[in-house]
């Protein structure tokens, strides 16, 4: 048996933390904060035998995460902080008179402060066969990997004992694993402890929906087994059975609190370690117990992560201030608390959790236990969405509870406890439904909690960018914690960043670039309202005084282009992207109009109207590209990109495509890509309009409007919406009275759905507010902002554009359609016009000293029957850098 | 291949690598190469020539009438492609942005801007 040196004789003190779970780890992590590793010795028994990872997010291994990535311990952090971690060797007894901790293996350590974070273990109900082959709890990695093991090699069918939330956690790994799942749950409705009648029952439709059976308001009476002793079933207390393979208890916690029980501290009725304020025992000042183990001052035992972050900071807190005292009288009597240590008294329970897929979350006074308050309720069943907040006499919000759609739990969470500045059912309603909530975090007092995980407060997060000067959301994170727990404040966390840096003293530089100070903006209105023809001329009258005279730069010359060509028909500038001057201002794609690829060689993609085309052109581009040995592929737009044409090739290729009656799609350009459809009324039994009709109409009226970013679109003939419509720039769906008009949607890395703007418009009302919308769009963007995060920034975000589009707020919808009408007028096809201007075309050559010459390094490789680009050409050709170090 | 033929009515652009001076030997041409009319050449914009060791020039001119080359080869992705990048001026140094990834490059030194461990070779230029 080993033995370290008994209390108070070694050269430092010793804390021991029994348990290294998540709030072990935290309570490490304030130690080191505080300085405490560096004037403790610091030891860790942990019975896992891993060290603390993020159990919250277990399920997630389901979903791909290795245990590795749930880890939240980083070895080096116990290295720097001279941590000494025993896994796998749990404390098994506790001597408080020697202050002696023993672990399983024998060793026996010192302590003058213990501190047990021993967390809490599963409750499994007494029912015959609770024991069985093919029975398991769910709490731990090592519990996760028996149960797929298990059901790997034997189960098709699983239970679970339990539909709160660890329950439907636990539901959500079986039906991961691929098991057919049922839930059973004592209680009439699932998560009975977060939500109410209504919830449960939005809750229930949602996960029947995906396939999992729910038994409410019965108990397990029995587990049932085969011969050979395994899982073949259930009984339950209403008389059904439910036969499964395998079953997962997870019917709640207890505390582990029998190491504390043991050693004789006080623990309490229902089990948990009592302690007071400060998380020390009651019965022993020496002692501190934190997290699930502890019962707290309140008289409750708090299972959530949350309260026991909380808990340790409160531990580590008080432990540094006993440091400061004198030390702890013989009889034990704990030191006067120096005023100002931090204490836990309790904590709020709100959670949000994303549990199968739906979010769920409640807050505050959640089932209104308060007297006299009041519901507001939304509910749709067709969605799955129930929301309902609890509403004091006074109008402040006491609580709710949010199920199928919880954005708002950031914003609403904050406000409870004061009066919101608008009404209650607004932050309920969905967007889109004529009320979106337009409550920004800047509504928010100071001492509203942000992020519930490190209880960080607005001002806290305030205070970092005023007072520690952070700018960016990882330097926040980084000084006060926020965002680092579950990261659902995040998205508020950047938005309060945001309007901090520009509401305080920090000077933020919204100028378009280095050469220029004003935003797009301001510079669109500059050129619309001088008449500034000229990029040049831009730049010396309103440039930044040190780039005046100057070539400017990459991010402002096609920025300026763009708006000079948007502009160019009313102000008359040129008119084509590469006359004059215009030519200097594109990027590549712009200035050889096709796309540039990574061996330098470049694709090409006709203009074909709402993906309508005939057989005949067909043909050609199939003739084309197997002429120049190009590759094809369909993209998402419905039309066909040919790649793999060499620069010198280009007006070959367009030449033969603008006889056969194609013209430049603009794949190229900041400007309208296409407009989907779907083949609508004129052959689908559904359909109810003509879209494909209205696909080619928009897509010929806004073909060439060079804007911020490109311009998708779509049209679908019905409400099924195959177009995808809502997933567009502006997107259009018929009506059975005519279209509804839907706009800043995406796809790509951030998809947004798009917003509802005007409904059962003519084609003409169609036609016009599109006209506006994309003129107004063009007007106030910032450069490459698509409409989609354009429509989130602008001050009054949706109701302000439908302001200012449909009832014409600002008066300048005249001003707006002449825009358009302007560029519809002047619209030429940029390839029919370069392949007829020599000097256009003597740009289009590999060498300038060469013009017969491809450039050698592009070269094609074969596969799959067609060509792809020859890379090894492009690494050969890298010849080593001169006087450059090795990269 | 075929070279452009020289005219005498323009001012005609001529490259050579910038390490050459000292290594010619004396009474040779010097290096330099005939590459394009100035005429040629818009400001802001670039082009490429090919020079009769294989390897490729970018060559530029900036709102000054001043004119570099460097390199045509894009370091970060292996293609020939610097020429056809947007140009632009950062407290009176002329550069071009790669039209690959963006990387800028001073024209004068050839000095990677975004990564100062990347240069491409320069060229010196005479106009005539």
């Amino acid at each position: 048996m080993s033995t370290t040196a008994p209390a108070g004789t070694g050269p430092r003190p010793t804390i021991v933390l029994v348990g290294h779970g998540m709030v072990g780890q935290r309570f490490l992590e304030a130690l080191a904060e505080r300085g405490l590793t560096a004037t403790h010795r610091v030891v860790v028994l942990c019975e896992e035998p891993r060290p603390a990872y993020d159990r919250v997010q277990l399920t997630s291994y389901f979903s791909g995460r290795t245990p590795e990535e749930l880890s939240m311990t980083d070895p080096a952090f116990l290295a720097d902080h001279g941590i000494e971690l025993h896994l796998g060797d749990p404390a098994e007894s506790v001597d408080r008179t020697a202050r002696q901790v023993t672990a399983r293996s024998g060793l026996v350590v010192g302590y003058d402060t213990l501190v047990l974070a021993t967390g809490s273990f599963p409750f499994v109900p007494p029912v015959p066969g609770k024991d069985a082959e093919g029975c398991f709890v769910y709490r731990t990695i090592e519990d996760l990997l028996a149960i797929e093991a298990y059901a790997k090699a034997r189960a098709t069918t699983g239970a679970v004992v339990g539909g709160g939330l660890l329950g439907l956690e636990a539901a959500g790994a079986l039906q991961g694993l691929g098991l057919t799942t049922h839930i059973v749950e004592f209680a009439p409705r699932l998560m009975p402890v977060q939500v109410d009648e209504g919830g449960g029952a939005a809750l229930l439709r949602t996960i029947e929906g995906m396939g999992l059976t729910v038994h409410t308001g019965t108990g397990t009476q029995e587990v049932v087994t085969g011969d050979d002793g395994a899982v073949t079933g259930m009984k339950l207390s209403d008389g059904s059975t439910v036969a499964t393979d395998l079953v997962v208890f997870s019917a709640g916690v207890r505390p582990r609190d029998q190491l504390a029980r043991d050693s004789g501290l006080t623990v309490g009725e229902r089990g948990g370690i009592s302690v007071d304020e400060q998380c020390r025992t009651v019965s022993d000042p020496r002692v501190f117990a934190i997290g699930e183990c502890a019962l707290a001052s309140d008289g409750r035992v708090y299972g959530l992560v949350a309260p026991g972050y909380e808990m340790a900071e409160t531990a580590a807190a008080t432990i540094a201030a006993d440091g400061m005292s004198p030390e702890l009288s013989a009889e034990g009597m704990p030191p006067a608390v120096a005023s100002g240590t931090a204490s836990f008294t309790g904590a709020d329970l709100s959670t949000k959790l994303k549990l199968l897929g739906v979010d769920v979350a409640s807050f505050g006074d959640a089932h209104g236990a308060a007297a006299d308050c009041l519901d507001v309720v939304y509910s749709d069943s067709r969605s799955g969405t129930y929301k309902k907040l609890v509403i004091g006499s006074g109008g402040e919000l006491l609580g709710g509870i949010l199920v199928g759609d919880a954005e708002a739990y950031g914003t609403l969470r904050a406000f409870t406890g004061s009066v919101p500045p608008i009404a209650p059912e607004q932050l309920v309603l969905p967007a889109g439904a004529g009320a979106p909530v337009q409550l920004g975090p800047s509504a928010l007092p100071d001492e509203a909690i942000v992020c519930s995980c490190h209880n960080v407060t607005k001002g806290a997060i305030r205070g970092a960018v005023t007072e520690h000067s952070c700018t960016t959301v990882p330097e926040v994170k980084k000084c006060t914690k926020a965002g680092t727990g579950c990261g659902s404040c995040v998205k508020v966390l950047g938005q309060l960043v945001t309007a901090e840096l520009e509401a305080s003293g920090v000077e933020v530089d919204k100028g378009l670039c280095g050469c220029f100070a004003q935003t797009r903006e301001e510079l669109y209105e500059i050129v619309l309202a001088l008449r500034v023809s000229s990029y040049r001329q831009l730049l010396d009258r309103y440039g930044r005084e040190d780039a005046r005279g100057g070539d400017g730069c990459e991010v402002c010359k096609p920025a300026v282009g763009s708006v000079i060509a948007s502009l160019a028909p009313v102000i008359g500038a040129e008119n084509h992207v590469l006359g004059g001057e215009q030519a200097a201002l594109q990027d590549t794609n712009d200035h050889f109009l096709a796309n540039l690829q990574k061996n330098g060689s470049y694709s090409i993609v006709p203009r074909i109207p709402g993906g309508e085309i005939t057989p005949e052109k067909l043909i050609v581009i199939g003739e084309v590209a197997r002429d120049f040995g190009l590759y094809t592929k369909i993209t998402g737009g419905q039309r066909i990109d040919m790649f793999g044409a060499r620069v010198e090739q280009l007006p070959l290729i367009w030449t033969r495509l603008v006889d056969a009656g194609f013209e430049s799609g603009h794949a190229y350009g900041k400007s309208l890509r296409t407009v989907k459809s779907c083949v609508g009324q004129t052959w689908c039994r559904y359909g109810v309009q003509d879209s494909v009709r209205m696909a080619i109409d928009l897509e010929l009226r806004y073909r060439g409007l060079r804007s911020p970013h490109k311009l998708k679109s779509a049209v679908s003939g019905c409400a099924r919406e195959c177009a995808e419509a809502q997933s567009k720039d502006f997107g259009v769906i018929a009506t059975a009275n005519g279209w509804n008009l839907y706009v800043g949607g995406n796809g790509g890395a951030t998809p947004r759905h798009a917003d509802l703007l005007a409904q059962d418009l003519s084609d003409a009302e169609l036609v016009r507010l599109i006209d506006r919308f994309l003129m107004f769009y063009i007007r106030t963007a910032d450069r490459l902002e698509r409409t989609s995060t354009w429509l989130e920034r602008i001050d009054g975000g949706l109701d302000h554009v439908r302001d200012v589009v449909v009832e014409d707020s600002l008066g300048i919808c005249e001003e707006l359609e002449s825009l358009m009408a302007a560029h519809v007028d002047a619209y030429r096809d940029e390839w029919a016009e370069t392949i007829k201007d020599p000097e256009k075309l003597s740009r289009f050559v590999s060498f300038v000293n060469a013009p017969d010459t491809p450039d050698p390094v592009v070269g094609f490789v074969p596969e799959r029957d067609q060509i792809k680009p020859d890379l090894p050409l492009l690494a050969i050709g890298i010849r080593p850098l001169e006087g450059s170090a090795q990269r | 291949m075929t070279l452009a033929p020289e005219t005498t009515t323009t001012l005609t652009v001529r490259l050579r690598p910038a390490a050459t001076a000292a290594t010619a030997a004396p009474g040779a041409d010097d290096g330099w190469l005939a590459v394009c009319d100035l005429s040629v050449l818009i400001p802001g914009r670039g082009v490429a020539a090919l020079l009769p060791d294989g390897r490729q020039a970018a060559v530029f001119m900036d709102r000054a009438g001043r004119v570099y080359a460097i390199d045509n080869r894009d370091p970060f992705s292996g293609a020939a492609v610097l020429s056809r990048g947007l140009t632009g001026s950062h407290r009176g140094r002329a550069f071009v942005a790669s039209p690959l990834l963006k990387q800028r490059f001073d024209l004068a030194s050839g000095l990677c801007l975004d990564d100062e461990s990347v240069r491409v070779t320069t060229y010196e230029v005479q106009v005539e």
